[in-house]
């Protein structure tokens, strides 16, 4: 497996949902290292997008090649094997497991992940409430509880669904510093975001969605210039 | 059950047993079957209640593979000398192959319909099963001996208990301990609640949760065929046995709520020995007591004794 160059590479990207045709030819690429957001409004496709990666819709055509490997026809337990990450927007904290036990459950799927208690230092509410029930905790440590889980499996490609979605600002900086840092340390990831304020400043590159298709793609120093066609997208 | 050794009892039964005008002998005696039931409660209901929790399935045919478990055995010894102790881990193997092939070939295909269709087809299957084996040896029950290192019995202050019917309890509460240590307190039951709650999830995390669900499958429905080999000395082998035995075990799941394992088998000894209790105090009500309880546990406590609150 190669650690630089494509991660991710989605062409032609179909997906749906029983008789419901969600996504309609998705192209896209994500290298090493890079933190790429998918924007657009509720129901744009961006959701299933990530899901469409897992193999988690009813049916999906065309290529996603997922760190050299061709992964369309892989059954879904065999896809996080190739150190793929996903947190889920309603984070699926599993309330018959307390917090420690939620934070062991997803078997390794890379040697390199981080230490229980290197993810406790980083997450230090974690630790204090090791032994509470999963879903006890708040929104925002359930939020650090789902980030927390895919890190120690060792998983270098991360797909986030809406991780700061309610959450109060100090925890949604404290975040932003989480992902920067994952960044530093060369993880790959593709971020859903509502919040173009929480993304902007970190993010490499954004795709825009609309309808299941991607109108449109801004690199990080094109943003000043793409302004009003992002806030006529996003209907900001 | 009178036998010799109770005579030696009996004269003291006269003299002390009879407390507050209760024979405690036959009171405790009933207590021991209400006991030996509930050891049987307890297996089923633990099995059921393992099979609805991940695979959101009510198995009609559990009762059936009860039935099958105490015909193996009887087959095993009477075709092939295969004997009692080897039976017991032999059968519930051979169950539980039965019960994964039925899962894999039966059940998955209708996972995504509506759970009608897999509690008709389990309850056809158990039909057929019942069916078959009247036709082939009639409903009359066949006798399967006690094994010959647990025939006897051991004198008690108040009661005489026979070696077998100890080991029914013995044998089932540690069947139905370890299954509840294994489900609530290691790394596979965490990934069985976890499966429980959202497989999809479970999935992208890289378990192979359809493996998983056939494999809990094959084991809640073995559960039954150890109980069913375990039965086969002392409630004689019979194809209505199991359908006899499924409705009361239906109202302990219910009583216990659905899909809790340690309400399952808690649930499942102490209606035993509700039943037992009613058969000394007033035996007229001991085969309703259970379907009353299950009435007041509904009204009052709609999802179960051990139930979550929906």
């Amino acid at each position: 497996m190669s650690s630089t160059g494509e991660k991710i590479r989605i062409v032609d990207l179909h997906a749906y949902y029983g008789e419901s045709h969600i996504l309609h030819g998705i192209d896209m690429t994500i290298m090493q290292g890079e933190l790429v957001t998918l924007l657009g409004r509720n129901g744009s496709g961006r959701s299933t997008t990530l899901k469409s990666i897992m193999n988690m819709v009813g049916r999906r055509s065309g290529v996603i090649n997922i760190n050299g490997t061709e992964t369309i026809d892989m059954p879904a337990h065999k896809i996080a094997h190739l150190g793929v990450g996903y947190c889920p927007e309603e984070r699926g904290i599993f309330s018959s497991l307390n917090v420690e036990e939620n934070l062991m459950l997803p078997p390794n799927v890379r040697s390199d992940g981080m230490s229980v208690e290197e993810i406790y230092e980083i997450f230090p509410n974690l630790a204090e409430r090791r032994y509470s029930q999963g879903t006890r905790l708040s929104g925002g440590e359930q939020q650090m509880l789902a980030m927390a889980r895919i890190l120690r499996t060792g998983a270098n490609i991360l797909l986030l669904d809406e991780i700061t979605e309610g959450l109060a600002p100090v925890i949604v900086q404290k975040l932003a510093e989480v992902l920067v840092m994952l960044k530093k340390r060369g993880l790959t990831i593709l971020l859903v975001e509502q919040n173009f304020r929480f993304a902007a400043p970190i993010a490499d590159r954004h795709y825009v969605m609309e309808h299941g298709h991607i109108v449109e793609q801004v690199d990080k120093d094109e943003l000043e210039a793409k302004t009003d066609l992002l806030n006529t997208y996003l209907g900001v | 059950m009178i036998t010799a050794s109770h005579n030696s009892f009996v004269f003291l039964g006269d003299f002390m047993a009879t407390i507050f005008g209760i024979n405690l002998f036959a009171l405790s005696g009933q207590l021991l079957v209400g006991l030996i039931n509930g050891s049987f409660y307890a297996l089923l209901s633990l099995g059921l209640a393992i099979i609805f929790g991940l695979l959101k399935i009510i198995n009609f045919a559990q009762g059936a593979m009860y039935m099958l478990g105490a015909f193996f055995a009887w087959m095993a010894l009477n075709y092939m000398g295969i004997n009692y102790w080897a039976a017991l881990i032999l059968v519930p193997i051979a169950i539980g192959i039965i019960a994964i092939l039925i899962e894999r070939f039966l059940v998955r295909p209708i996972a995504n319909e509506d759970h009608l269709y897999s509690l008709l087809l389990t309850f056809g299957i158990a039909l057929v099963l019942q069916g078959m084996f009247t036709h082939i040896y009639g409903s009359s029950g066949l006798p399967y001996q006690i094994p010959a290192e647990l025939k006897g019995g051991t004198k008690l202050p108040f009661m005489y208990l026979p070696n077998y019917r100890a080991w029914i309890i013995v044998s089932s509460l540690i069947v139905c301990g370890s299954t509840w240590w294994v489900i609530e307190k290691t790394k596979l039951g965490a990934y069985l609640r976890a499966g429980t709650e959202n497989p999809q999830l479970m999935q992208g995390f890289g378990i192979n949760v359809p493996l998983i669900t056939t494999l809990t499958f094959g084991f809640g429905v073995a559960l039954a065929g150890f109980a069913g080999v375990l039965a086969a000395p002392v409630y004689s082998v019979s194809p209505e046995m199991g359908s006899n035995i499924l409705i009361v075990v239906f109202a302990i799941v219910v009583i216990g709520g659905m899909g809790s394992i340690g309400g399952a088998i808690l649930t499942g000894l102490l209606m035993g020995v509700v039943e037992g209790l009613t058969k000394f105090f007033y035996p007229e009500a001991s085969t309703t007591v259970i379907f009353l309880f299950m009435v007041i546990v509904l009204l009052i406590k709609p999802a179960g004794l051990f139930g979550k609150e929906a």
